[in-house]
């Protein structure tokens, strides 16, 4: 069995502090395997986006381990932290948090640049993102003249440009409408079929389910089941 | 074009009426320093507008001499102890004073006298657009600069008037030999400037000395030093830095003209970062997107100093070309105001440096960013 590419071990995060102090999660423990579409679900409040925080390297865990390609984030100091998302970690975001004064070719160059890489070798990784997503005829395009499904395939372009090994992505389909949202799922859904990589979706919208390979279930800030989804290839057959 | 500078740049022009707002301040705070500074040089150069024009290798002048101006004088015997002393070729003596200048109707204005030999050529009036040197010999004959016509009550060339109830008469016409204390300028020659401001025979105000070609300087100077008592001798550039020195800081001029500077700059300063802070407040959620891509701190602050130095440059540039048209408009001026390209070197620095520092506010609160807020929002 390879090792997982994103691991949590015993988490447990505290926020607020005095009377005010709230354990957003308790004891959460979950590993990441590359292939696979996981998604994690739960109500609101029920820590969601605090693990996504914490997986996602921009929050430190009260207690317990994450381990990230096989790195640990405890001691981590905040460019640390920034360089593990840099390297590991791509995210796309419910409302897509494109730059507005940013074509989509820029937008997707953008995750390129902050790594460091020259410009022309990320001109044409970000081309090649976009094509990916099927933009490739608009990535002079601003995100105000794209529909609210393209710029989040701007946004999943940004993601996967610099090929990170872990795809996080928080309520990626909330801000669309049904067809968007599936195509948007589809798209994930191809992106998580490389064995190298995995994609960690949080959602509470069930028409999503079909998509994963396996289902997280989080409530009041533990764990509290999990199932495997239907498999991945049938689901893109069945909305091919 | 690198996507850091891209990114800078639409940041800024995005909001173009803040955008405006901050090259406003900073062109405001520009000019306003450059006005200040450009009247500091002209009025340094002003004061030294004597000393400049004259043809001296050194000046002898009585102890405690504190500027062209002062009217201490000195015995023109020491004029041919000066002479004695090897390497000196000339030592001319040079009257200077205030007096009454009268015209036929019977008003008075103050004007400055300047004499000295007009043969051996110490410190002659210069810009002569009417007129000859050689004239100033003759008897009553005086020079005085066109801007000034009116303040004499003169009409050009023939004009008489009086000084001291002593008939003048104007033999030669300058043009923008102008006084910073706006009081007119009188040349003539050494006797009749002694007669016309009461300095009596046998004194001076300056020895002007000239040295022969082989002469040394530094031997001569000692020379004159000790062989002539109470006297100070110092070089063209000595005397012109405490002329300055006296006019700009004694007088407490300088501190105004830099007091004014320092406003500009505290104008510009708060003003840039009042904008910059706004502008980064407004971008936080880019910058939270940035920070959660990755980024490193240095990628976003490069973004908020490539915004500050953009400002500056176009700030700077509006302004250069405002303050340029000042020194036009101000040429014909009693007080000038000079824009040198050190000026212009020095304000460019200042203004980057001023916004630069002016990003500071904006970057400590980039520093204080959670990433974490882009799944908030």
């Amino acid at each position: 069995m390879t090792d997982p590419l994103l691991e949590a071990i015993g988490v447990t995060k505290d926020l607020g502090s005095g009377a005010a102090r709230v354990a957003a999660l308790r004891g959460v423990s979950l590993s990441l395997g590359g292939g696979e579409l996981t998604l994690l679900m739960g109500p609101s409040g029920s820590g969601k986006t605090t693990l996504l925080s914490i997986l996602g390297c921009m929050l430190s865990p009260t207690e317990g381990t994450v381990r990230i390609c096989r790195q640990p984030t405890a001691g981590a100091d905040p460019e640390e932290l920034a360089r593990l998302r840099r390297e590991h970690v791509g995210f796309v975001f419910q409302s897509f948090h494109l730059f507005p004064t940013l074509s989509a070719s820029d937008n997707v160059r953008l995750a390129l640049d902050v790594r460091g890489e020259p410009a022309r070798a990320a001109r044409a990784r970000s081309r090649d993102a976009l094509a990916r997503v099927g933009l490739a005829h608009k990535t002079k395009a601003y995100p105000r003249e794209l529909s609210g499904g393209e710029q989040q395939r701007v946004a999943i372009a940004r993601a996967i440009v610099a090929d990170p090994a872990i795809i996080l992505a928080d309520e990626p389909t909330a801000a669309l409408d049904g067809e968007n949202g599936q195509a948007i799922m589809k798209l994930l859904a191809e992106v998580a079929r490389e064995p190298g990589r995995a994609v960690l979706i949080v959602t509470h919208d069930p028409r999503l389910l079909p998509f994963a390979d396996r289902v997280v279930h989080i409530e009041d800030g533990r764990i509290i089941g999990e199932e495997r989804g239907k498999p991945q290839r049938n689901v893109l057959e069945d909305h091919a | 074009m690198p996507l850091v500078f891209t990114l800078a740049l639409r940041n800024l022009f995005h909001d173009r009426l803040r955008f405006v707002a901050t090259v406003i301040g900073i062109v405001f705070s520009i000019v306003l320093v450059t006005v200040q500074m450009g009247l500091y040089l002209g009025f340094g150069r002003m004061v030294t507008t004597m000393i400049d024009h004259a043809s001296a290798d050194l000046w002898v002048m009585p102890r405690g001499t504190k500027c062209f101006e002062d009217p201490s004088l000195l015995n023109t015997r020491e004029r041919y102890r000066a002479l004695a002393i090897s390497g000196v070729a000339d030592a001319t003596p040079v009257v200077i004073g205030f007096a009454d200048w009268r015209v036929a109707g019977g008003a008075t204005t103050p004007v400055f006298i300047v004499g000295s030999d007009l043969r051996s050529g110490g410190l002659q009036p210069w810009n002569l657009v009417e007129g000859r040197i050689e004239a100033l010999s003759t008897p009553k004959a005086v020079a005085v600069d066109r801007t000034y016509f009116d303040r004499l009550g003169v009409s050009g060339m023939g004009a008489t008037a009086e000084i001291r109830q002593q008939p003048v008469r104007v033999a030669a016409v300058t043009s923008g030999i102008r006084s910073f204390t706006t009081t007119p300028f009188v040349f003539m020659d050494v006797d009749r400037a002694r007669t016309h401001t009461g300095v009596p025979s046998g004194k001076a105000t300056y020895l002007i000395v000239r040295l022969g070609a082989d002469a040394n300087l530094d031997h001569a100077r000692r020379q004159l030093m000790s062989n002539i008592d109470g006297v100070e001798v110092l070089t063209p550039a000595e005397f012109r830095e405490r002329s300055r020195s006296f006019w700009l800081f004694g007088t407490g001029a300088g501190a105004a003209l830099f007091a004014g500077a320092l406003l500009g700059v505290i104008v510009g300063t708060v003003v840039v970062a009042q904008t910059l802070y706004a502008s980064t407040k407004e971008h936080l959620n880019e910058f939270a997107t940035l920070r959660a891509m990755g980024s490193s701190r240095r990628y976003i602050y490069q973004v908020i100093i490539w915004q500050a130095l953009l400002s500056a440059v176009i700030g700077f540039s509006i302004a250069v070309l405002i303050g340029d048209l000042i020194v036009r408009m101000t040429a014909e001026s009693a007080l000038p105001i000079v824009i040198t390209p050190g000026l212009v070197g020095g304000l460019l620095v200042l203004t980057i440096i001023m916004c630069v520092g002016s990003s500071l506010a904006a970057i400590v609160q980039v520093t204080r960013i959670d990433p974490a807020m882009v799944f908030t929002r």
